[in-house]
């Protein structure tokens, strides 16, 4: 595979997720499943509030893949460097502060700082919006690479059942096996640093378990009377396949990607703990946490940069989380009382 | 006679995203001590919820008794609170349900299911114990020692069922609920089952509410009978003045539909339409839709009229009420 | 009982094989054994003599298949070697290492089952109200908290701030608790709400159940009828769920040692891991692979154990 190919769909992942939530969303709303539980979800207001959240994530996050090549700097510059990219100081300094701090000499501060700085000087609420990009440059390249992969090898596994079945069960077990951490930090250890390859690491753990529910809902419908009428009628494995089993799947697909994409958001994170996550010149939440630790350790402490990367993941990982709780349960036919 | 059961106007409804579901609407019928009242109707007329309703067993939060009394052992027991009623849950009065399979607790054996249902109004363990015996040899279990250890997956159907029947009589009550007993049941299974409940009913001389969409056993069992449509009682009368003379559309097509009052080699009679929907039952009556006699007058909802022989029809056609004979 | 175990043993062979196979291909399929070797040779500039050396006697030179047939029986009979990278022995680190990875993992696992079960119970008994809700938006909120947050900030507050234990140690002769204290009560707060959440599920499952209505019926109490009847069922799949992760309990918590220190497997991987110390990553992730299977086989001897509907053929 081209290295290259890859990173420009890296680049544009967040751009490519967001039009394709979209585009289901759209389609999605002509079916009565879907539009009665669209409806439901409108009047939760806890919903609505999570959605305006991720909403307001997604559009920092496209703001930030819009760019222009800047022929001062020699750079790329994006929509949110215009707006909110700041001189950087000579190293640390509080939320709103006027002075540097941590060093013998204090400074006195160029520019406003709404959360401070960090230990090279940079804004460190700018920081935190361009972790926004890398969040969905992450999750996003991570769901593109997986859900198809996992969308396919499930249903030939439950659907053909026999050799295809053992084959891919076994796979999934033996990957399953391994504790997932360890998996993850072997894999990006063994490839490279880089964001591909952590991706790929990101993606290997989702993929058993998405691989493993999709075999399982495959199974469950193979079953079920609508599709043994159609094979009976002659209608050939494939659209039976797609135009069948695949709507049905979609629910608990949406559903478990809404809820792994928070998941993969935490997960990025340790990973950049570990050392194993994203590179340091590129901003990402999980290496904010990182600087944390010895930056706790200081005297005065420096506590924004922790605070700031805290309260962005928490925010996305939350909303995501009460989204796609109020989802299914829109969703599912049981309705609990 | 003093009725043991009065049920006065009672109103259970439920709270759905489709609005308001009236899925009884203004039920009224009584039970005499010692004898059998048949409910009858088809799924969805509202039965079931109005057995649940006498000991407030609606499923909360949604159901919720709008109105009504009911009126048992001198007082209108819907005045007492939900704690209040475990006092006649299971001792005064007490119920059986369709689906023997799922209403016992697979993780507990059949005794000590059996016990708790002594225990729980004041039964030493030891009696309970000795009088679970009793009872599971009684409802026809042909090894109650071995029962009592046994969990409730090692029995049959049939003898779930006469374990639920002995949890249901082993305080003695006053009246037993009986919904749709046999229906999950093999055919060859009912019959044992209901004759055991007759038998076990006139040794106990209690009374019972018979919930059910079978007419046969209906005829078997009940002294009295109500056919329900739609929410609503639509007639009642004794069972053999409701078999031999049915007045209300509805029940006559009933009857007519039966694959034995139909003739060899012609289709079987059915009735036009279907039920309308509960969230939005029509300003009229509710069974015009689907009356053959239907008139002008049905624009507007009959009320339920009583005859001079205590028979009641809720119809606005003349012949309905006319007293035969 | 001893043949269904014996039985699944046999069936996971094949998958013990899988995961030899894909550790070694993670390691040597993208890496030669070559920079291995010039990674953990201590001098600088090692000749080729020296180099081949190495690898020659850490056996990395056999073919593939080889390698593979022969690290396989090692592991069956549990003769891991020796690290690549300190040349000590792995099996006895291994030893030394498990005990203070338990005393951290299990203090953790059984605060957070009790815990769990406890605010499972009150949220089901007061499902609907106030309690209920407030109990899983706090829950969904812990859930979206990132792990290392809870294990820095957790360090600072309770280790820095208010001195409630060490920052970095391990010394049983001077008091075991003050070194599990700050580690364990971190483990709990981040783990717990998942599990609260889970076991309110079950649990909810459950009072929806038909035979709830008849134990009401009966005129058994609410409290009764949860205590006696609801709980009882749930603990079905409560215990099948928690059973699993116990055999794992020895490998302890990667990041949770590392950062307080603990002397534990969760700190020997992480160093191996960082040191490219193929030998013990290989044995590691054996062991790892072989206590989750032996979670699998103990879930479904809970299963037999606790349902009575279910028995071992």
């Amino acid at each position: 595979m081209n290295p290259n190919l890859l990173h420009q769909l890296y680049n544009l992942s967040p751009v490519a997720l967001v039009g394709i939530a979209i585009f289901i969303f759209l389609r999605a709303r002509q079916t009565p499943l879907w539009g009665e539980a669209f409806r439901r979800l409108a009047r939760n207001p806890s919903a609505r509030t999570a959605m305006a959240v991720i909403g307001i994530y997604a559009t920092i996050g496209l703001a930030d893949s819009v760019g222009w090549y800047d022929a001062a700097t020699q750079e790329r510059r994006t929509v949110i460097d215009a707006i909110f990219e700041r001189k950087p100081e000579r190293t640390y300094s509080a939320p709103l502060a006027e002075m540097t701090t941590g060093e013998a000499k204090p400074q006195k501060i160029r520019e406003k700082h709404i959360l401070g700085t960090d230990s090279i000087g940079a804004d460190v609420f700018y920081r935190t919006l361009k972790g926004v990009r890398t969040a969905f440059q992450i999750g996003g390249m991570t769901v593109l690479i997986v859900t198809p992969l996992a969308l396919l090898l499930g249903l030939t596994a439950g659907y053909y059942g026999k050799w295809r079945d053992d084959v891919i069960t076994y796979i999934y077990t033996v990957l399953s096996s391994v504790p997932g951490i360890l998996l993850q930090i072997a894999m990006v250890l063994v490839l490279g640093k880089g964001i591909i390859q952590i991706c790929l690491a990101l993606g290997i753990t989702r993929w058993v378990g998405l691989c493993r529910m999709v075999r399982g809902e495959t199974i469950k419908h193979r079953e079920r009377e609508y599709v043994r009428s159609a094979k009976a009628l002659g209608v050939t494995d494939m659209v039976i396949l797609v135009r069948h089993i695949l709507p049905n799947l979609l629910p608990v697909v949406i559903i478990s990607t809404t809820l792994g994409f928070s998941n993969l958001v935490l997960s990025e994170a340790i990973l950049s703990y570990l050392g194993v996550g994203v590179p340091d010149n590129v901003g990402s939440w999980g290496n904010m946490i990182d600087a944390a630790r010895d930056e706790l350790a200081r005297d005065p402490v420096i506590w924004w940069n922790l605070t700031a990367a805290t309260g962005a993941i928490t925010g996305l990982a939350l909303s995501l989380n009460l989204f796609g709780d109020a989802l299914r349960d829109a969703v599912d036919p049981r309705l609990r009382s | 006679m003093e009725k043991l059961l009065q049920v006065d106007d009672l109103r259970t409804w439920f709270r759905t995203s489709r609005g308001i579901v009236k899925a009884v609407d203004g039920v009224s019928f009584d039970v005499a001590p010692g004898k059998t009242r048949a409910i009858v109707g088809e799924s969805g007329c509202g039965k079931s919820i109005t057995a649940l309703s006498i000991l407030q067993l609606v499923p909360e939060p949604a159901g919720y008794i709008e109105s009504g009394k009911i009126h048992f052992g001198g007082e209108d027991i819907l005045e007492r609170s939900w704690t209040d009623m475990r006092g006649l849950r299971g001792r005064e009065i007490a119920m059986i349900f369709q689906e023997p399979m799922t209403s016992l607790n697979p993780t507990r054996t059949i005794g000590w299911q059996l016990s708790e249902a002594m225990t729980v109004h004041g039964k030493d363990a030891p009696v309970a114990r000795t009088r679970a015996l009793e009872l599971l040899e009684r409802v026809g279990l042909r090894d109650p020692n071995a029962a009592l250890r046994q969990y409730p997956h090692e029995l049959s159907g049939g003898m779930r069922q006469r374990v639920m029947i002995a949890i249901a009589l082993a305080n003695r009550p006053k009246l037993l609920i009986a919904d749709e007993p046999t229906t999950a049941l093999d055919v060859t299974v009912q019959a044992q089952i209901m004759s055991l409940i007759k038998e076990l009913q006139d040794e106990l001389g209690m009374a019972m509410l018979l919930i059910t969409h079978d007419l046969g056993i209906v005829s078997e069992v009940a002294h009295d009978v109500s056919v329900m449509y739609a929410g609503q009682v639509v007639e009642a009368a004794p069972t053999r003045d409701l078999f031999h003379d049915p007045r209300h559309p509805y029940t006559q097509g009933l009857f007519a539909s039966l694959p034995a009052r139909n003739r060899r080699g012609q289709d079987l009679m059915t009735l036009d339409g279907i039920v309308p929907d509960a969230a939005n039952w029509p300003t009229g009556c509710r069974f015009a839709e689907r009356c053959v006699h239907k008139m002008d007058a049905c624009s507007t909802a009959p009320q339920l009229r009583v005859s001079a022989s205590g028979r009641q029809v809720r119809c606005h056609l003349p012949s309905a009420l006319e007293v035969t004979k | 009982m001893l043949r269904f175990v014996l039985r699944r043993l046999l069936q996971a062979i094949p998958t013990l094989l899988g995961v030899l196979t894909l550790t070694w291909f993670l390691f040597f399929g993208t890496a030669s054994a070559e920079s291995i070797a010039r990674r953990n040779l201590s001098s600088k500039d090692p000749t080729p003599a020296q180099v081949q050396g190495w690898i020659k006697e850490h056996g990395y030179d056999q073919p593939p298949v080889v390698q593979l047939r022969k690290a396989t029986v090692d592991m069956l009979m549990f003769k891991f070697g020796k690290s690549d990278a300190t040349k000590e022995d792995i099996w006895e680190r291994i030893r030394q290492g498990a005990g203070p990875s338990i005393m951290v993992s299990s203090t953790i696992f059984i605060g957070t089952v009790l815990g769990a079960v406890l605010v499972a119970v009150l949220a089901a008994a007061f499902r609907g109200t106030y309690i209920d809700k407030t109990t899983t938006i706090l829950c969904v909120i812990m859930m979206s908290v990132v792990y290392t947050v809870y294990v820095i900030g957790g360090q600072y507050f309770l280790s820095k701030q208010l001195r409630y234990g060490p920052i970095w140690g391990f010394d049983p002769a001077s008091g075991l608790f003050k070194y599990i204290l700050v580690p364990s009560a971190i483990g709990f707060a981040a783990g717990i709400a998942t599990e609260i959440r889970l076991y309110r599920t079950f649990l909810l499952d459950e009072i929806s159940q038909d035979y709830v209505r008849t134990a009401r019926a009966k005129g058994v109490s609410e409290t009764r009828i949860l205590a006696q009847h609801v709980l009882k069922n749930a603990l079905i799949p409560i215990i099948t769920n928690t059973v699993a992760v116990i055999p794992g309990l020895i490998l302890g918590g990667l990041l949770l040692e590392n950062f307080f220190g603990i002397p534990g497997l969760g700190s020997y991987l992480f160093e191996a891991l960082g040191s490219n110390d193929f030998s013990v990553v290989r044995a590691m992730v054996f062991l790892g692979t072989l206590l989750y299977i032996f979670g699998l086989i103990m879930t479904d001897i809970a299963y037999a154990i606790v349902d009575p509907r279910v028995r071992i053929d």
